[in-house]
């Protein structure tokens, strides 16, 4: 196990920042601080295939001076899906960021909390 | 190939393409433009369901023609047919039902945007539904959950702004696990398609250094979709969301959102996994057992609740329990109950959402239960709308209900180890069902000699009325006629594998 783990410890890397970015995104009450968690987490993904994608000393996948051997260039689909996810997760944020805002003009607090506790004073 | 094979593709397609248009027509059009989208889409899937019933065999559909290790696929069998016909159907009567109620609630300038979202919702259903490659589901599970949010928050006070981010951030939760899952899977095999994949997990099952990676893989995803779809111990963003959000939202949400990613779950474990490795891993049993937990926690709070619509909320997450109380049987019985369960729910809890605004309507739009006394006279299509979805979710027979439990009834006895805790927890859940159905639907049918509340007729109501008696017509039909459609899962479920 361990001599893996050090073989591969760019994804040993992503996966402490996923786990980093999971616990912030459910446990921080701050509205902000969570939106961060989740971006840490997105990009812990995205760590973890661009390093599962790459592969030494190839470059990347466009045709130039005409070489078409397939060992010279690395795996182009993994790079395709982190671009695929960053969509995703820009749209996702942008979203979270405008409820954000929303609440935080009507209730002036970011933390989740205080804004269930007024929530439930203003029914009453 | 017949021009039938393109229906699938062409849904997903329509739906995309009317949410573009809806956003530059004004409300009225835009109404227009979802409803017909929605009848036709539902004719499309009709129409594919009967063809692969006909033919007897899936088919899979390539776009752009790359042939398969490098193409994106759709795969098209009776099960993911009669899944999205049905989808449609629920999508169609949720929407007409809470018509009246989204014109009061939603200021007039929303309304195509509510339109916009309701056709991406349905794209994103389809998708979910028919689609063979995994990192397309994961973008369809998010698209899903943008559109839901914003079905949520459509109607803009606290409550709903608070729900939706809550919503936001459990579902962001389980999507950033079931990507995590996808990308080791990608990592595993170097496939995307599901049934590359499934080949070579295959392979890899049996060696033992690949145990440990597969195991978590699979836990990953299986706690992800768990997250997105509201199984017990995530269910606390579920009541706000549904309870305060307009009523066509509630019904969308509770009936498909939520079971959109249960089928991907079970399309996951039959097509991707593989059904043996999947049952080998164990991870069924954690899902059996946070079934059952579900199922009684969620009608305990169901009872505490004294607020109609929140009841019927925490009732939706006893219902998420049964089915994965199914699911987590590990049999082939288990699972045929768990999708007709999902028919069921889908079927009922849309119905008492719209037969609950009903309700309270006549009573002063008063959702307290004592408020609520005799209000099925007062609104009498409503009482019997709600009263057929309360016998069906006790599980009365002649409705769709009972169907269900007792598939989920006859595949525990075929269970040896599980078989008792799943009889005990069915009795009891039902019993605890009835007590909050029963109570509701006595404390509707209480007379009141001097009411404060006018009533209102069904005729002054029509597409309302039409609406209930669409919902009621199908639970009776999912309780009577009840054999074809287990047959077309049995057969869909065969297909998969």
């Amino acid at each position: 196990m361990g001599p893996n783990l050090i073989a591969n410890y760019g994804q040993v890397v992503a996966m402490m920042l996923f786990v980093i970015g999971f616990a912030n995104l459910l446990l921080n009450k701050n509205l902000i601080k969570k939106i961060i968690g989740f971006n840490i987490m997105d990009s812990a993904v995205y760590l973890f295939l661009a390093e599962m994608g790459y592969i030494k000393d190839r470059t990347v996948p466009i045709v130039v001076d005409g070489v078409q051997d397939v060992t010279a260039y690395i795996n182009p689909i993994p790079s395709g899906l982190v671009l695929t996810g960053i969509v995703v997760s820009v749209s996702v944020s942008a979203l979270m960021l405008s409820l954000t805002i929303r609440l935080y003009k009507r209730y002036h607090t970011l933390n989740l909390d205080e804004i269930s506790t007024l929530l439930r004073k203003e029914e009453q | 190939m017949s021009f039938v094979q393109n229906f699938p593709f062409f849904t997903i397609l329509m739906c995309l393409l009317a949410g573009v248009i809806c956003s530059i027509l004004p409300k009225k059009g835009a109404r227009i433009v979802n409803t017909a989208l929605i009848i036709v889409t539902c004719i499309m899937s009709f129409v594919t369901l009967m063809f692969t019933i006909k033919t007897g065999e899936c088919y899979v559909y390539m776009m752009g023609h790359f042939p398969a290790p490098w193409g994106n696929e759709i795969r098209i069998g009776v099960l993911e047919a009669i899944m999205a016909t049905f989808f449609c159907f629920i999508m169609l009567l949720s929407m007409l039902g809470g018509r009246k109620k989204l014109d009061e609630e939603v200021e007039d300038t929303k309304h195509n945007l509510y339109y916009i979202l309701v056709n991406l919702l349905l794209s994103s259903l389809l998708a979910l539904v028919y689609t063979n490659d995994l990192f397309t589901a994961y973008v369809f599970v998010e698209i899903n959950t943008i559109a839901a949010a914003g079905l949520i928050m459509i109607r803009q006070i606290g409550r709903t702004i608070e729900a939706a981010v809550r919503y936001m951030i459990m579902s962001l939760l389980g999507s950033g696990l079931l990507l995590m899952g996808i990308c080791m899977l990608y990592d595993l095999t170097g496939h995307l398609l599901m049934s590359n994949i499934k080949d070579s997990i295959a392979v890899l099952a049996n060696d033992p250094s690949y145990h440990m990676p597969l195991m978590v893989t699979i836990t990953i995803m299986s706690v992800g979709l768990c997250i997105k779809s509201a199984l017990f111990p995530f269910h606390a963003w579920l009541p706000d969301a549904y309870g305060y959000s307009t009523v066509s939202s509630a019904a969308i949400l509770s009936s498909l959102v939520s079971k959109g990613y249960i089928f991907l779950l079970i399309k996951i474990i039959y097509r991707v996994i593989g059904f043996e490795v999947y049952k080998n891993s164990h991870i069924m049993n954690v899902l059996f057992v946070f079934g059952l937990c579900g199922m009684i926690f969620g009608s305990v709070s169901a009872i505490r609740e004294n607020d109609i619509r929140r009841m019927i909320a925490f009732s939706s997450v006893a219902q998420i329990g049964y089915i994965y109380m199914g699911i987590g049987m590990g049999t082939e019985m288990g699972m045929i109950a768990a999708i007709f369960h999902i028919f069921t729910h889908a079927a009922t809890k849309s119905l008492l959402f719209i037969a609950g605004i009903g309700i309270t309507d006549v009573s002063g739009f008063n959702r307290k239960f004592i408020e609520l006394t005799g209000a099925g006279y007062r609104n009498k299509i409503a009482g019997i709308g709600f009263t057929v979805g309360s016998l069906s979710m006790v599980g009365v027979p002649l409705f769709s209900g009972f169907i269900s439990k007792l598939l989920f009834a006859q595949g525990a006895v075929q269970l040896t180890g599980k078989m008792m805790p799943t009889l005990v927890c069915l009795a009891i859940s039902t019993i605890l069902n009835a007590i909050y159905f029963m109570k509701t639907v006595i404390r509707i049918y209480t007379p009141v000699p001097d009411s404060k509340y006018e009533s209102i007729g069904a005729m002054s109501m029509k597409l309302y009325t039409v609406t209930m008696i669409g919902f009621v017509v199908l639970n009776i039909y999912l309780g009577v006629n009840s054999t074809p459609i287990v047959d077309l899962i049995k057969q869909g479920l065969s297909m998969f594998s």
